[in-house]
């Protein structure tokens, strides 16, 4: 076993996945000599050159356009968008293109589009969002969203190796953190198979990325009142594996989901109303949900902390559900 | 392509469009369609240049490029019926066809959106290092949209063997191009990029087959980019229904006067390499083969929904 961040164990990724299939490149702003913004390709370009790890002019639309031309012309390109608020310029082309390729045109798609989302950083209202929720409703986009390195590294292999356009979400409060895996990388992991990540009876969390960190601290936080909080991590949002979620549901009779995006017109609402359609009889008290609140991401500390769901909020509301009459 | 096919493929495209605005009038299509009377010399000239291995993107008026490009007019057709044999089964509708097999890809209806598909297409022609150009079809409407000038822009840094090919049929939809640019010569902005900026006479065949020729010559010799303007004009309306209330009938006259496709027959016809009775025959030719295309689809099965619910992934 070693200790690894999440950012070492992407790099690590991708330099596999590379090596292992030359029609896979790198394409993004400052991802070269830079190394991203976040440092996810840093070291990348001396082993790979320049034209594997490539850096792109500053024009998102263009580069996810050409990167969609390139993939299905029999490339596996592997996109960074720099911060997941910039996705809004490459929308067009995910959503009127790359999400129509297979089920209109019959054609594949191979695209990885690797994205952080997420506030905790202080960089402000376009620096911190997290739009998932632009993505979830558009069939033909498959969205990861790993809470830890192995699954990034795991879901990463999956993503680059599928034929079909993958969002892949990389919470930024992630990359310095680490994680134990084993000394060799994980092998690829299917997508839309979420994972208990801590059993209990008296409650379930539903949680995704970042969240799902937070929803385990919280979960261990509740067993020293001796409340036993299940978590699931999601793991993908599309495809959604709803069964796990269900099941575990149907066992505690109580369900929160965690979303970082604003609470209105969130994927937390989606989940909450599968909830209700697959297991209501089961349900004890009603679905709850601890998200943003619906304002503008602020940049200063002490806001930007209580915009956003917390360890303590998350704690407290996972708490409420579970002593509710 | 020799100059009686060229001049076969006019034809079959000017009737493939006449024969759609026909059937949407009498309500045996439904959805929407481009059609692209007017233009279909300059469809013809640009394929005419290319070669098997080259890649064409399009546009929202895309049967033209398609059917130049040696699309199955059956199964074009079919497409626009909405049935199975179509070449999205009947899922995508005028706008949304693709045969990679005759390598054109295509365009998805949103106006620009298939200029960086396009130049992606001519990236991977890049990393495989192949003879692959790719023609990207477009309108002057396009040229205004952001993403024209970002793809342009990476084109030319990374040398990709694209050809950027306006075609400036002097609207877009309603918008005459003085309203739409503030330079209306598009060519202009090929300067910007540091790429050739060519503007040629759209309605004269040996002119823009030439001129493409020439340009795909130099871009897969690694000369990089090009951008193509080719002056035409759309004879049809923007789509089914549109009342053409943004210019005169005398202006249309006046381009009527001007059918490109006649002028190339008469050239054929004063140059002997076609005769009247030639000239009638293909014509003939072509329209039987378009009834038996609208017989074959009116016949064909729908899609269905089960096969559909397979289609995602």
């Amino acid at each position: 076993m070693r200790n690894i961040t999440f950012t070492q164990i992407l790099r690590e990724t991708l330099a596999a996945e590379m090596r292992r299939d030359p029609t896979v490149f790198l394409m993004g702003e400052d991802i070269g000599v830079y190394g991203g913004a976040f440092g996810a390709s840093r070291g990348l370009l001396e082993e790979f050159g320049s034209e594997q790890v490539r850096d792109t002019p500053i024009s998102e639309q263009a580069i996810t356009g050409i990167a969609i031309g390139a993939a299905v012309a029999g490339q596996r390109p592997v996109m960074e968008i720099m911060f997941m608020d910039f996705i809004t310029l490459a929308v067009d082309q995910m959503v009127n293109m790359a999400a129509k390729l297979h089920a209109i045109y019959g054609q594949n798609c191979p695209l990885v589009l690797r994205t952080p989302p997420g506030a905790g950083r202080g960089y402000g209202a376009t620096h911190s969002q997290s739009l998932e929720r632009l993505f979830c409703g558009i069939p033909g986009i498959k969205i990861a969203a790993p809470s830890n390195a192995h699954d990034a590294s795991a879901l990463l292999q999956s993503a680059i190796r599928d034929n079909h356009p993958v969002l892949f979400l990389e919470h930024k409060l992630l990359y310095p953190m680490r994680f134990a895996v084993e000394e060799s990388l994980p092998g690829p992991m299917p997508f839309g198979a979420a994972k208990v990540t801590r059993a209990g009876e008296d409650l379930t969390i539903i949680a995704w990325s970042y969240m799902s960190v937070l929803a385990l601290q919280a979960a261990a936080a509740l067993a020293e009142e001796d409340i036993a909080a299940e978590v699931v991590d999601l793991r993908t949002l599309a495809p959604l594996d709803m069964g796990t979620v269900i099941e575990s549901v149907k066992a505690t009779g109580r369900a929160m989901i965690v979303e970082e995006g604003p609470i209105t017109g969130g994927f937390a609402a989606e989940i909450a109303a599968r909830i209700t359609e697959g297991a209501f009889e089961y349900l004890e008290h009603p679905v709850k949900r601890v998200a943003g609140i619906n304002l503008p991401i602020p940049s200063c500390k002490n806001l930007e902390a209580e915009c956003i769901p917390s360890l303590d909020s998350i704690t407290a509301a996972a708490r409420d559900l579970a002593l509710a009459e | 392509m020799t100059l009686i096919e060229a001049y076969r493929r006019m034809l079959l495209i000017r009737h493939f469009e006449e024969e759609i605005e026909r059937l949407f009038l009498e309500g045996r299509v439904m959805g929407t369609a481009h059609t692209c009377i007017g233009q279909e010399v300059l469809c013809v000239g640009v394929a005419a240049a290319l070669q098997p291995q080259d890649a064409m993107t399009t546009t929202h008026r895309g049967h033209g490029h398609f059917l130049a490009r040696g699309a199955d007019p059956v199964r074009a057709m079919a497409e626009l019926f909405g049935k199975s044999i179509g070449y999205s089964q009947g899922r995508g509708g005028s706008q949304m066809m693709m045969d990679t097999a005759i390598g054109f890809y295509g365009s998805n209806g949103i106006t620009g959106a298939s200029i960086p598909f396009a130049t992606g297409i001519a990236l991977d022609a890049s990393l495989r290092k192949s003879d692959r150009v790719t023609a990207c079809m477009f309108g002057d409407g396009a040229s205004n949209q952001g993403v024209f000038h970002e793809s342009l822009n990476i084109a030319a840094l990374w040398k990709l063997p694209v050809l950027y090919i306006v075609e400036n049929n002097g609207y877009a939809m309603s918008t005459a191009t003085s309203q739409g640019l503030a330079n209306p010569c598009v060519a202009d902005r090929a300067q910007a990029y540091n790429m050739p900026g060519i503007t040629v006479d759209g309605n004269d065949f040996e002119a823009v087959r030439q001129c493409v020729a020439q340009h795909a010559a130099a871009a897969r010799a690694g000369a990089g980019p090009a951008l193509i303007e080719c002056l035409t004009y759309r004879l049809s309306g923007h789509s089914r229904g549109d009342p053409r209330v943004y210019r005169t009938r005398e202006e249309e006259q006046a381009a009527w006067d001007k059918d490109p496709i006649r002028i190339f027959e008469k050239r054929l016809i004063a140059d002997s390499i076609l005769s009247t009775d030639g000239a009638e025959l293909i014509q003939r030719e072509v329209n039987a083969e378009l009834e038996q295309a609208i017989l074959t689809c009116e016949g064909a099965p729908e899609p269905t929904l089960t096969e559909y619910l397979t289609a995602l992934y």
